[in-house]
């Protein structure tokens, strides 16, 4: 699986997204700069954490709009794999390549803490490596992670099975009034979403932060298992 | 020539900071607030020798474009001269 981590100025997860990939898929992924204007042979373009641009205006609205953002879309168009976690999902929903946007975190704080995420669809290339209902813990670390979306757009993201990851307990249950279970007050406690073609996917916490054995546990290996098997079949 | 573009969430979009700030009014003694929303003001100087409704029009392809999210937030222009 040939993979390509955005840089934008700002970001700051590049290197534990590109440790992920490294550990899984056994091949060292490149970095891409944001103003470059044209991207290499890839299968899957990665977005990783941070704080492009400072954050300015809204996150992730800068970064929207970097020339690299361009090719990022004619390769999503033209059917191609890309993955926005934490600011990168903002960037995504910002350049309208998934729906909804995120807000300020209803509790007003900055959240560094660990999470229970809730496997909602397993047939996405990024969710077949776990079963429907699945939990995983993942760290998740943003100020702006309180997903809203319209009501229509809601009820199309549930409808048609594109809520990858929802904000759980433990033992899967969701509560998206309880703000120590949807602790981001994201509508419909929902953590990570789909694109129609299930080929794009966003989600605010960290999955590749988890998973050397040697830091304790590996509960986001699946998300890239999964993609290598997609990606390389 | 300016151009004034304020941003403000839509109605119904939840404002953390809006209710952040009225609760802090509050507890400085002015209270009967009803709710308190926030938004931003940003301040564009366009071309000169443009007209009044060329510089709206551009403030709000900016607007639409870059200054504001609009699946959670609405906008003004204003030209000021």
């Amino acid at each position: 699986m040939k993979a390509g981590i955005v840089l934008f100025p700002g970001t700051n997860r590049e290197r534990d997204m590109a440790q992920a990939l490294r550990l899984v898929s056994g091949r060292e992924p490149v970095m891409l700069w944001h103003r470059d204007t044209a991207l290499p042979s890839l299968d899957l373009v990665v977005l990783p954490g941070g704080f492009s641009f400072g954050d300015y205006l809204r996150s992730g609205a800068m970064g929207a709009h970097s020339p690299i953002m361009r090719e990022v879309r004619a390769f999503a168009e033209a059917g191609g794999h890309v993955l926005g976690v934490c600011n990168g999902f903002q960037i995504l929903t910002e350049a309208q390549l998934l729906p909804g946007a995120l807000l300020r975190n209803a509790s007003m704080r900055f959240l560094s803490q660990d999470c229970h995420l809730k496997v909602e669809n397993n047939i996405s290339p990024y969710t077949r490596g776990w079963s429907k209902g699945d939990v995983f813990r993942a760290p998740m670390a943003h100020g702006d992670g309180n997903y809203n979306a319209a009501p229509d757009v809601l009820d199309r993201l549930e409808g048609e099975g594109r809520v990858a990851f929802r904000y759980a307990e433990a033992n899967g249950a969701v509560d998206a009034v309880d703000p120590a279970l949807n602790p981001n007050g994201s509508m419909q406690a929902i953590a990570g979403i789909l694109s129609e073609n299930g080929r794009i996917c966003g989600l605010m916490p960290h999955p590749e932060n988890l998973v050397d054995p040697d830091l304790g546990a590996t509960d986001g290996v699946p998300l890239f298992k999964g993609l290598v098997e997609s990606l390389v079949a | 020539m300016k151009v004034r573009v304020n941003v403000m969430l839509k109605e119904g979009v939840l404002d953390p900071q809006g209710k952040a700030i009225g609760h802090a009014l509050d507890v400085l003694g002015f209270h009967g607030l009803g709710e308190v929303r926030m938004g931003k003001v940003i301040e564009i100087e366009v071309p000169a020798q443009k007209s009044q409704d060329e510089a709206a029009s551009l403030g709000e392809a900016m607007a639409r474009e870059l200054l504001a999210n609009l699946v959670i937030e609405d906008f003004t222009v204003e030209v000021l001269s």
